[in-house]
């Protein structure tokens, strides 16, 4: 039955079996060991790899309904070109050649007139284009304005990776066993006694190249739960600690525990005094937040501050698995740092069963989101938008982007390459001043799976992305010090109208444009040389059967690190309590709490017409943000927007379960579905992201509905914190009443 | 008489829903059929500090315990990519055992759907222990 010759593709029941990694689409930040079925050029099912460590042959639902998503009727197959006015809705089937020659027409004309700098190039989150997106950008394009979908305050893993480089010289995750092939039975690993959930639902997001099940096995080896979450989540409901915070003042309640941690005495003497550095400054500064202090401004309980606070200090090892709901406000620097500091001053940093250093031995950083960046002269990167301003930032400003689109300041804008990224549906803030500013400039292209309400409303040329079952690619990490996981390779399993990988899109126009940066000749001799640092070729990565695991030490501090000579990777060596650094930008060096902009706190006056805080983002079962709304079997898990709602304050607003309801504030408003959970607190509403209904008409003003439920119309740019990071899409404030009938 | 079962270990299911989408691709089922089925109970505040919140799924009568692939030597498609490993596979008895062990445990009969001749769960025609 099964013809095995290969370690990578064989024939099995008159299929053909692929092993593969799911990256991307769909998005994600993971790349789960997938075993393809196929048969004449078509998907026939889905498999998880049982033997890819990473997901251990399990998989969720996005990879489970890709069949679905591969051969969808409504998949882009031909590059289009905008016949009518944009935003009609009319477009014309072009070849791959007149295509690119339009894009090169257009590149070397804006370079010309307005320099290579008035080129944008947005990509989505956690995928292939971060680094092929970035190669194209600056070798290509030769522009230094590299970003995303307009995500205020690039506030997802990004801040946490900047700081984290300050603090630690790498990205910390935690121990859950996936730096050992072997998983759960390495003997190295140890089970942690503690486990904390902050800001996280980790078995719906899968988020940050760890899988959510992961915790559940941790919790099913003994480790006492701990739940900071503004609402109960059903992990929450496994907790012996949920502690309801207040949206947003994760700051306080983690200086709190800092607090109570380091006045009993609780604290690790011995690795603070060798490895860390700046203790003195953080125990006066947690002094300020007492208890009493800290409940009343999380909301929570000073005896659950308390007894969180101790059970994390006594546990040992204790693990912290931080999510998105810290960097999603304005002080998410301040939040990350209190908590990196938390795992600091109780050493459990880099230790088996904490917050781990995954950084192996030997390590090689492969094209990342800097690819390319040498091909732009010194003076050129200056120019970077919110470069002076947010010099931490290693992309375009966001919001300072989002404001050159309107007023030409300092330069003018004139093309945006968007290459699968949504941003009037999701991720975007402020989605009507985007589209405003989108369509301003002059030429706009848009790489994508299917028809968006981006592409529609601004695209002049549209080009057909592939999925990760279409493509030949590699898994690589996405940022230079966040080590996602071990190279794997993707493997083309069908080939779907005449949609192009980012890869061949990358190198066929880059060789276009810049042919001296782009020297390969096909996609494997870029892969290959993007493979060199690992010292394989593509086609020896694809025969490899199980990934290779480059050997990981824990407490890496404790041997001074050969290339640094000093424990940690940081300037002084030592473990950064603080960051003297955000001295010379003007910025608190030392966590601290600050409100969030608008609050009933930071502005009672308006609190008294939006009552409510209003905080967003959370994902759902089967979505990846904005993606699969078109897929039925996911459209029926969620068929509306929800926006979820206490049960006692709908009553009091005459909502029912089911209600069609308004989110609005002084910014703008959007409509969903009430959901009545008890689960939320009842002065917090928490409303769906990214809803778009590809059943809806695209052409403007419809757009698929895209104005109707996005929550990021009550929120502004250029509320992002003091270096430029972090925005408050979790925390502001809104008012919820009912739709009336016919609206 | 020894029969087929599937037990779920529900404290640990997270609802994840994969179980369900899995067995949609295997039976191929269209939108608005399941061969199982996430049934959720509560979240219900049980006192201060204590919530009931568990998710059960549920096999409906579409079930056929994979027949196909468990004649493979393959889990059920379920089982195979349950997130949370909190569903098992085997013969009635064998599951009971772990029943004993465990907290918040449920297990499933389900009658046959479509089998063949000598039925999908009758253990004479397969004999796989239990799988999980």
């Amino acid at each position: 039955m099964t013809d095995k010759t290969s370690s990578w593709r064989w024939e099995e029941d008159g299929m053909t079996v692929t092993r593969t990694a799911a990256w991307t689409g769909p998005g994600c930040h993971n790349a789960c060991g997938l075993l393809v079925y196929s048969k004449d050029n078509k998907v026939i099912k889905i498999e998880g790899d049982p033997e890819t460590p990473f997901n251990q042959g399990r998989l969720c639902p996005r990879c489970l309904v890709l069949p679905k998503v591969v051969h969808h009727p409504d998949r882009l197959t031909r590059p289009l070109k905008r016949v009518g006015a944009r935003g009609e809705g009319k477009w014309e089937p072009i070849s791959w050649d007149e295509a690119y020659d339009t894009i090169v027409d257009n590149v070397r004309r804006i370079q010309r007139d307005y320099g290579p700098e008035a080129i944008m190039s947005l990509h989505g989150t956690g995928r292939n284009v971060w680094h092929l997106g970035s190669k194209l950008c600056f070798s290509a394009f030769g522009s230094p304005n590299i970003g995303t979908g307009f995500l205020s305050g690039q506030s997802c893993y990004a801040p946490r990776i900047i700081l984290s480089i300050l603090t630690t010289g790498f990205l910390p995750q935690p121990d859950c066993a996936q730096m050992f092939p072997d998983r759960w039975d390495n003997p190295q690993w140890k089970a942690p006694e503690c486990l904390v959930i902050w800001g996280n639902n980790p078995v719906v997001s899968h988020a940050d190249s760890v899988r959510g099940d992961w915790f559940v096995e941790i919790i099913k080896r003994g480790a006492q739960l701990v739940v900071i979450d503004p609402r109960l989540t059903w992990i929450a409901s496994r907790a012996k600690i949920w502690l309801q915070l207040r949206p947003g003042t994760d700051a306080a309640l983690a200086l709190g525990m800092i607090n109570v941690i380091i006045e009993e005495n609780l604290y690790d003497k011995e690795f603070v005094e060798q490895w860390t550095d700046g203790f003195d400054a953080l125990k006066e500064r947690a002094k300020e937040y007492t208890p009493d202090k800290v409940a009343e401004i999380t909301w929570v309980p000073k005896e659950k501050i308390i007894a969180t606070a101790r059970l994390y200090a006594t546990s040992k090892p204790a693990m912290i698995q931080w999510g998105l709901g810290l960097e999603q406000h304005k002080n998410g620097i301040s939040n990350a740092l209190a908590i990196q500091d938390l795992w600091g001053i109780t050493g459990n940093i880099d230790a088996p069963g904490g917050n781990i250093i995954p950084r192996p031995d030997p390590f090689f950083e492969l094209p990342n989101h800097f690819w390319g960046k040498e091909d732009i002269p010194r003076d050129l990167l200056g120019k970077r938008i919110g470069a002076k301003e947010y010099p931490l930032i290693t992309t375009s400003s966001p919001d300072i982007l989002s404001d050159t689109m309107i007023n030409d300041e300092p330069y003018p804008m004139k093309m945006a390459w968007i290459q699968t990224t949504n941003p009037i549906a999701n991720m975007g803030m402020d989605p009507l001043k985007l589209h405003r500013g989108f369509r301003r400039l002059d030429f706009v292209v848009v790489v994508d799976l299917f028809m968006t309400p981006t592409a529609m409303a601004c695209a002049d040329i549209v080009l057909p992305a592939t999925s990760a079952l279409e493509r030949d690619s590699i898994r690589t990490e996405n940022f230079g010090k966040a080590w996602w996981g071990p190279i794997r390779a993707i493997n083309k399993v069908v080939q779907v109208g005449e949609a192009r990988s980012d890869e061949q899109i990358l190198l066929e126009l880059g060789k276009r444009l810049n042919p001296k940066a782009f020297p390969w000749n096909t996609v494997e001799e870029m892969l290959d040389s993007m493979l060199e640092p690992e010292g394989i070729t593509f086609a020896q990565l694809r025969e490899r059967h199980i990934p290779e695991y480059h050997p990981f030490e824990y407490k890496k501090y404790k041997r001074a690190l050969a290339s640094t000579a000093k424990g940690f990777d940081t300037r002084s060596g030592k473990f950064m309590l603080h960051v003297p650094l955000f001295e010379k930008l003007g910025v608190d060096p030392l966590p601290f709490y600050e409100e969030p902009p608008q609050s009933p706190i930071s502005t009672p006056d308006l609190a008294k017409e939006y009552p409510l805080i209003l905080t967003t983002g959370a994902r759902l079962w089967g979505f990846f943000n904005s993606e699969q709304r078109q897929i039925p079997e996911m459209r029926e898990l969620h068929p509306d927007p929800i926006v979820e709602i206490h049960p006692d304050t709908a009553r009091s607003l005459g909502i029912e379960d089911h209600d069609w309801v308004w989110i609005e504030n002084n910014f703008g408003r959007c409509r969903q579905r009430a959901r009545l959970t008890p689960t939320i607190h009842p002065g917090v509403v928490n409303a769906n992201h990214a809803w778009w209904f590809p059943e809806k008409p695209g052409p403007e003003p419809s757009l698929f509905g895209v104005w109707e439920s996005n929550p990021n119309q009550l929120m502004p740019f250029n509320q992002c914190g003091p270096t430029g990071l972090c925005a408050p899409y979790k925390s502001s404030i809104c008012k919820v009443y009912k739709v009336k009938e016919g609206e | 008489m020894s029969r087929y079962g599937l037990l779920i270990h529900y404290e640990f299911c997270s609802g994840c829903h994969t179980c369900e989408l899995a067995c949609k691709q295997e039976h191929a089922l269209p939108v608005g059929k399941f061969g199982i089925q996430v049934a959720v109970s509560g979240p219900m505040k049980m006192d201060d500090d204590r919530w009931s919140f568990n998710n059960i799924p549920v096999p409906t009568d579409l079930c056929d315990l994979c027949y196909n692939r468990v004649s493979h030597g393959k889990q059920p498609a379920c089982v195979k990519h349950c997130q949370s490993g909190v569903m098992k596979f085997g013969i009635v008895e064998e599951l009971a055992k772990f029943m004993e062990l465990q907290d918040k445990t449920v297990l499933f009969v389900p009658r046959p759907y479509k089998t063949n001749a000598s039925g999908a769960n009758d253990p004479a025609s397969q004999d796989q222990g239990v799988m999980s």
